[in-house]
């Protein structure tokens, strides 16, 4: 007789792959779901259940269902890049320098004076000088400056 | 940075300027600012020295062991002190719009109306 397709271990795995690479692309757009990256965590657990049942379908029923040498494939392939997002997020993505010595709160802000997207240059003295197109007043109340890695 | 495009308004109603400083050229910023339909300030720091001066440089932390900036937020008054700093423990986790707003008109640095 035919062995049966075991469907669990295909569709663990699935989840497992939909979880690593949807990170990047779409879930990390969202805060909520950026700085805990808990939906992929949850395709983490839906997918690892799945391939532990598919696991124990095709050892346990060897005569009924495949995959006795494919599962453990797809489950060490599953635990690899589970580990391999589990550290660039929880370890790659923390080392980070201290910046112990940035300006803190009650300080002057260091003074600067940079180019913008037109090749202009900008000082901190002339945005505080002046208020952003679209405020209702004749002056600016401050800046908020967002420090980022950039996109190179 | 996509959430602080999305809440400009606010900041444009409160009078206050949203700036994002990098290492990256000009004319990067300017293909990235347009590609993504960001309207706000993209300072350029190819030297990093503004990057330096808020102690902010993450030594080979870019691509090919580049010089880049590690993520933070500043928040600046019209006198020019610093009222409110973000720095961040991952690079994933983010200042919010909406706690950056909140900051802004808990400390009366403006308020919603542009005073």
């Amino acid at each position: 007789m035919r062995r049966r397709w075991n469907f669990s271990l295909w569709a663990g795995f699935f989840l497992v792959v939909i979880g690593l690479v949807s990170y990047v692309p779409f879930f990390a757009l969202f805060p909520t779901t950026r700085d805990f990256p808990w939906v992929n965590l949850l395709l983490f657990v839906a997918g690892g259940t799945l391939l532990v049942s598919g696991l124990r379908r095709a050892y346990r029923e060897p005569q009924i269902y495949r995959g006795k040498i494919l599962g453990p494939i797809l489950a060490v392939l599953s635990l690899a890049g589970i580990g391999f997002f589990g550290y660039g997020l929880f370890y790659v993505a923390r080392q980070l320098p201290s910046s112990t010595a940035a300006p803190r709160v009650g300080q002057k802000a260091p003074e600067f004076t940079l180019l913008d997207q037109n090749g202009k240059p900008v000082a901190l003295a002339d945005l505080l000088s002046s208020p952003p197109s679209g405020a209702p007043s004749a002056r600016a109340n401050g800046v908020l400056l967002i420090f980022y890695r950039g996109f190179w | 940075m996509r959430s602080f495009q999305q809440h400009l308004s606010e900041f444009d109603a409160r009078a206050i300027h949203v700036v994002a400083i990098s290492v990256d050229e000009p004319d990067v910023n300017r293909r990235h600012r347009q590609k993504l339909g960001f309207t706000y300030t993209f300072l350029s720091d190819p030297k990093a020295e503004a990057i330096r001066r808020y102690d902010l440089l993450h030594a080979g932390g870019g691509p090919n062991g580049a010089d880049i900036a590690r993520p933070a937020e500043f928040l600046i008054d019209s006198s020019g002190t610093i009222r409110w700093v973000n720095l961040t423990e991952s690079v994933t986790v983010r200042a919010r719009p909406a706690q950056v707003l909140k900051v802004i008109d808990d400390l009366k640095v403006a308020s919603p109306a542009g005073k």
